[in-house]
């Protein structure tokens, strides 16, 4: 129910999100999804990719740092007020959200959230009981 | 009258190396006699009291280094019953590095006189105004100044650091004729006074600038900016604070207060007394000093020291600016700084010791940034938890070195090494 998403530490320098992504498209990785939580000084650059750990290998070989989080991704009917609903969800059930960022797949009607929250599998529990779906790593990638 | 204390800044040649000897024998006997730590240097060196008849003797004696008084913290060097120990003074700083400096009252007496030697070097009266803007507290620039201020019997205003407004405003309303701060501070203080357009409201007439590097090229252009001349100051705690050395208005040197602190100049690296007029680490023993007499200590300033006589009328000993300095002590601000306080502080905090100090001067200010290598253990895909790291780094570093860095975390291997080493202090500040 979880999905891997990667994140890389970027010095805040012209450049360093190119060669980022140059480096992962030279090495044939696809990008799904991205976002970028900048400070002055430095940002923090999370990505859905299509092959998580090689990924990172790619950037660590680079010398970068970075990790990998499981986050959860909702499935959204591409409406108003449908985030908001997923929200609600997480707020009645006193989880902290951390960050969170979208995107739409080639699948038309639908928008994908990702969602980082303090507690992953008490928010895919809730998520369950009110009808929200997560989707899979091979549905986002489909 | 242009000296303070005249019979001593005067003094003859054959008068003051009396005096030396005289003050250095008791010296060595007491110490030896009450403080077991100076007893066991001298013991393994195979020097009693008896061989220091006189200042020829000194270079018997063995070396105090700031390790020494890091092992003899917080009480080991104290030579005097703590019934007659009235103040302490510290250098800036550190669990590793700390110093604990002792007074009695006499002491102090003395230490302020010597800064009212300086404060009248310069020009000072009775009836002037001096403005001291150094820290006050376990600093040793306000105290120093503030009390060789009272002891010339000048109105003195103890502002301490900070608050630039203030110190202007006081600066005009009270008139004040003398500054004394960092030169860097005085630097600063002019280019404000001159973007306020106060520069005419200004009573300036001298400056006694220290506790910090500075170049005639800033002298200058504080001198100009301000309408003042420009005094350099030089002490440490250790030896007592500021105005173990002072300037006179020849400018070309600064007089030691040598009838209170022997000065040597020696090889760094050998320890041999170098001849007049060649460049040398500068060992300083304190000759008068009751509670915290130091013995031959090692200052790891570089400097030349001379005894060409001096337009000024004193006899005093004079030292050069100091050119640099025989370890890796960095002043920054004001404040010494050593390389290694920040990998302390970097490897307390779970960073590895990865990282560089770059220094420059901007506006006359020093910059201080501390670049540090991001990990993958303090890595986070969180803003906050990095930010909450940095935060307790720069916290940490705050407490240890007394000023605050810029912190920047930069992507690993980003630190430049130079074959293989590491480059840990890029310094562009032109002095």
């Amino acid at each position: 129910m979880t999905i891997e998403q990667i994140s890389v530490f970027v010095e805040n320098k012209p450049g360093k999100l190119a060669e980022v992504t140059a480096l992962l498209g030279g090495a044939g990785i696809d990008l799904r999804a991205l976002s970028i939580a900048d400070t002055e000084k430095f940002g923090i650059l999370r990505l859905i990719v299509s092959e998580p750990a090689r990924a990172l290998e790619v950037l660590r070989a680079a010398d970068y740092v970075g990790s990998v989080t499981p986050v959860l991704a909702v499935s959204l009917a591409d409406a108003p007020g449908s985030l908001a609903g997923v929200l609600r969800v997480l707020a009645d059930a006193g989880i902290n959200l951390e960050y969170l960022y979208a995107f739409i797949t080639r699948q038309a009607g639908h928008a994908y959230v990702v969602l980082r929250v303090t507690d992953n599998a008490r928010a895919a529990a809730v998520f369950a009981a009110a009808g929200v779906a997560t989707a899979t790593r091979a549905e986002i990638f489909a | 009258m242009n000296y303070f204390q005249e019979d001593m800044e005067r003094a003859s040649r054959e008068t003051m190396r009396d005096l030396q000897s005289a003050r250095l024998t008791e010296t060595v006997r007491r110490v030896y006699a009450n403080v077991a730590y100076y007893r066991r240097l001298m013991d393994a060196r195979g020097v009693t009291p008896a061989d220091i008849r006189s200042v020829d003797d000194l270079p018997k004696l063995p070396f105090l280094t700031k390790d020494d008084l890091r092992d003899a913290y917080p009480y080991g060097l104290l030579a005097a019953p703590l019934a007659e120990t009235v103040r302490i003074q510290s250098t800036s700083g550190t669990t590793g590095r700390r110093v604990v400096a002792f007074y009695t009252q006499a002491d102090i007496d003395l230490w302020e006189e010597c800064c009212a030697r300086a404060i009248i070097a310069a020009g000072g009266r009775r009836h002037d105004v001096v403005h001291v803007c150094y820290g006050y507290g376990l600093f040793t620039g306000g105290p120093g100044l503030n009390g060789g201020s009272h002891k010339v019997g000048a109105l003195t205003l103890p502002m301490s650091s900070g608050n630039t407004e203030r110190q202007i405003q006081f600066m005009i309303d009270l008139g004040a004729t003398i500054l004394c701060c960092t030169p860097s501070y005085a630097a600063f203080l002019a280019e404000t006074i001159i973007e306020k357009g106060l520069r005419d409201k200004i009573n300036l007439k001298a400056g006694i600038f220290g506790a910090e590097a500075w170049s005639e090229e800033m002298r200058r252009d504080i001198e100009e900016k301000l309408g003042l001349k420009a005094y350099d100051i030089y002490g440490l705690t250790e030896i007592s604070g500021p105005g173990v050395s002072f300037e006179c208005g020849e400018q070309t040197g600064l007089h030691v207060n040598e009838d209170h602190f022997l000065v040597e100049c020696i090889d760094p690296d050998t320890g041999e007394t170098l001849p007049e007029g060649e460049k040398g680490e500068l060992v300083f023993t304190s000759i008068s000093k009751k509670a915290f007499p130091l013995l031959r200590y090692r200052t790891r300033d570089i400097c030349v020291l001379s005894r060409r006589p001096c337009s000024c009328g004193r006899t005093l000993i004079k030292m050069s600016k100091p050119m640099g300095r025989s370890d890796d002590m960095l002043i920054i601000r004001g404040v010494n700084v050593f390389p290694s306080q920040i990998e302390t502080v970097l490897l307390n905090c779970g960073f590895p010791p990865n990282y560089q100090i770059i220094l420059d001067r901007v506006n006359y200010t020093d910059t201080f940034e501390v670049q540090v290598e991001m990990t993958p253990e303090m890595f986070s895909d969180t803003v906050r938890d990095i930010a909450a790291k940095e935060a307790d780094l720069l916290n940490s570093l705050k407490s240890m070195l007394g000023i605050s860095p810029k912190v920047t975390l930069t992507a690993p291997r980003s630190i430049a090494r130079s074959e293989g080493k590491a480059v840990r202090v890029i310094d562009k500040r032109k002095v």
